[in-house]
């Protein structure tokens, strides 16, 4: 299997014209490195668009009031619509929701409120939650926790706060725990500090909020029942878009909304995000193959035309060899382990290069939060795969030069000069 | 050896048929020294061809030791090439970036057998043919007269029963050739049937037996003869 002549023979050959070797090589290496940079864009982007999205489930709805547009029930038009505590009794006896979580914003929705320790102070979006609502967007702690049933229970004053609020209230390297901060005028117990997993604009908003317990925030600021808003996760199994259906039929008829009324409760549904972000990156990866493929071919379509060129210069070469014994297998086998080389090499260089590029991104990319790029991954099967194609088409473009110079006559090939 | 009945053999070239060997018919037996003559373009480079199943021909018949060597597939044709015959060129057609070695070794990669085992037995061959320290040489390095030798040697390691010579002297100077035709009646005395083309009379002459082809016909097949002393003869 393994005979030196060969390899020193498709040696021989390949030298034999350096420039053309190199520059056909060179059509092969590129086109294999146009390949990864496309699937490691796609791949980055997609790493970009999860580190957004990262500790966020994806079975999310959110649902507020907004005002009818429709009468209804007696009731005119215009009027607004109010969440109550109500609505979570109600809401809870939907079978397909696993999380469910009351949410209101101390000010109003993006109002952000006045938050102070000692001598400073800035403003930061307060939000008042239940413990549940850690299961609807995951944190990691710096220190302390997130609000739990105790707190709940007790309504104590309690804060958890994101690591931009503690970084702008506390001094470097200060432990906020036990510290007290003052919202709206009211002191409240810091007992966490959250660490956000998502990036981007989500990220810098976790970062910038203030929990409290909902129970708190509802006496001390005098809230009554109301619910600005409900954050919930479908159960896995059940389809995004009749779990919308049905948390808005359930809040339409307790708050004698028309059925019609589409404006009255407004809505945002992740399973469509990311429905359509996956379908996205989908497209993404199907033209990095597509274009980086055609480069890839426009390269092995450039071995097989300096093949063809190779053959016609070796045709008296190949007329000695056949006047010697060689069969026309022998022939074929010969060109197409030299194209299948030169495609090979050509490639594992690109491979190389690819890797090194990706490296590099991924040195660039990795503490680059405000873009929508993550460092790039492209697994070992997809490097395998392209080396495979590799294989293939260095095998494709010795087909025809190959059967070109089996086909030579003996007598035609040995008085060629 | 080999017989020929009626060989005909034509060239299209556009719209003209051109008729090279006409009804050929000669036997050559086995050990025979045999040259075929003729002036350029009489058809005998085209019979020594046909002869080495390099080439077909039209209609007749080309009886190959049993064999008739008529439409055969090229795999079968490559593998006769490969073990009953040998060729030498005028050209020599050694391939130039293999070394003399390497180019004496090449009918046996086509057997298959091994490097090593083929540079041993190529070893012998350039031994035979006095090249055994230009083992390691490419043709480039080599005078036309070692080329030569070099092909000689390629051209016996298939063990081949049949030797064909085609102008194996034509680039060759007179002192070189006799040597180059020294060799090859050598290698008759072994048993090997040799047949050389050749415009050279005294190439010829080195032979026991002429074969003269004009516009493609047979004009003299003339029995064995002792043509040595006639050469000793010439100035």
């Amino acid at each position: 299997m393994f005979d030196l002549d060969k390899w020193k023979e498709i040696w021989a050959t390949l030298r034999s014209n350096r420039l053309r070797t190199f520059l056909t090589a060179f059509g092969v290496f590129w086109g294999i490195v146009m390949l990864m940079a496309m699937l490691g864009f796609g791949s980055s982007m997609n790493a970009g668009m999860r580190r957004q999205m990262k500790g966020m489930a994806t079975n999310l709805l959110f649902c507020w009031g907004q005002t009818t547009t429709e009468a209804y029930d007696g009731l005119p038009p215009g009027r607004e619509v109010q969440f109550d505590i109500g609505d979570v009794d109600l809401l809870r006896r939907l079978p397909e929701i696993e999380w469910l979580a009351p949410r209101h914003q101390l000010g109003g929705w993006m109002n952000p409120s006045t938050v102070a320790h000692e001598s400073k102070s800035g403003t930061f979006t307060v939000m008042a939650d239940t413990p549940d609502f850690k299961h609807i967007v995951a944190f990691e702690y710096e220190a302390g926790r997130f609000i739990n049933e105790e707190d709940m229970k007790s309504a104590r004053k309690v804060a958890v706060i994101g690591s931009a609020v503690r970084d702008q209230l506390f001094a470097p390297g200060a432990d906020p725990i036990g510290e007290y901060v003052k919202i709206n005028g009211v002191y409240f117990l810091v007992v966490g500090v959250t660490h956000t997993l998502r990036g981007g604009q989500m990220g810098d908003q976790d970062a910038n909020t203030v929990f409290v317990p909902f129970s708190t925030l509802k006496t001390v600021f005098n809230f009554g029942d109301h619910v600005g808003f409900f954050a919930l996760t479908a159960k896995p199994g059940y389809d995004g878009e009749q779990v919308e259906k049905d948390v808005r039929e359930v809040l339409a008829r307790h708050h004698r909304v028309s059925p019609n009324d589409k404006l009255a409760i407004g809505s945002f549904n992740m399973f469509e995000v990311f429905d359509r972000f996956s379908t996205f990156l989908f497209i993404i990866a199907l033209m990095a193959w597509v274009v980086g493929g055609a480069t890839l071919m426009a390269g092995v379509v450039g071995v097989s035309n300096i093949m063809l060129i190779t053959v016609k210069e070796r045709t008296k070469e190949i007329g000695v060899r056949k006047a010697l014994g060689a069969t026309p297998f022998s022939i074929i086998s010969m060109v197409m382990k030299e194209s299948i080389v030169l495609t090979l090499i050509a490639g594992l260089v690109g491979v190389a290069a690819g890797v090194g590029l990706m490296a590099l991104a991924d040195f660039a990319l990795e503490n680059a939060h405000n873009t929508p790029f993550g460092p790039p991954n492209i697994s070992l099967s997809t490097v395998l795969a392209a080396v495979g194609v590799l294989v293939v088409s260095g095998a494709l473009a010795g087909i025809m030069p190959a059967s070109h110079a089996a086909s030579i006559k003996p007598i035609e090939a040995l008085r060629a000069e | 050896m080999l017989r020929l009945d009626k060989v005909n053999k034509y060239y299209r070239v556009g719209t003209h048929s051109l008729h090279v060997l006409r009804d050929v018919d000669f036997e050559v037996a086995d050990g025979e020294f045999v040259a075929i003559m003729g002036a350029s373009g009489s058809g005998k480079s085209t019979l020594l061809n046909i002869l080495g199943i390099l080439d077909d021909y039209d209609s007749g018949e080309y009886w190959l030791g049993d064999t008739l060597i008529r439409s055969l597939s090229e795999k079968k044709a490559a593998n006769y090439r490969n073990r009953f015959i040998g060729f030498v060129f005028q050209s020599f057609n050694l391939l130039p970036f293999k070394t003399a070695l390497e180019n004496v070794a090449l009918p046996l990669y086509y057997q298959g057998i091994s490097r090593r085992k083929r540079n041993q037995i190529a070893e012998q061959y350039l031994e035979r043919v006095g090249l055994r320290d230009w083992a390691d040489h490419t043709p480039s390095e080599m005078s036309g007269g070692q080329k030569q030798r070099v092909a000689i040697a390629r051209a016996l390691i298939g063990k081949p029963r049949l030797i064909l010579a085609d102008e194996p002297t034509g680039a060759l100077d007179s002192e070189t050739s006799r040597q180059i035709m020294d060799l090859m009646a050598e290698i008759n005395k072994t048993g090997i049937t040799v047949l050389v083309v050749t415009h050279d009379p005294e190439v010829a002459a080195r032979t026991s037996r002429i074969i003269r082809l004009k516009d493609g016909k047979v004009v003299d097949a003339e029995h064995a003869r002792d043509s040595f002393p006639q050469m000793q003869a010439q100035p």
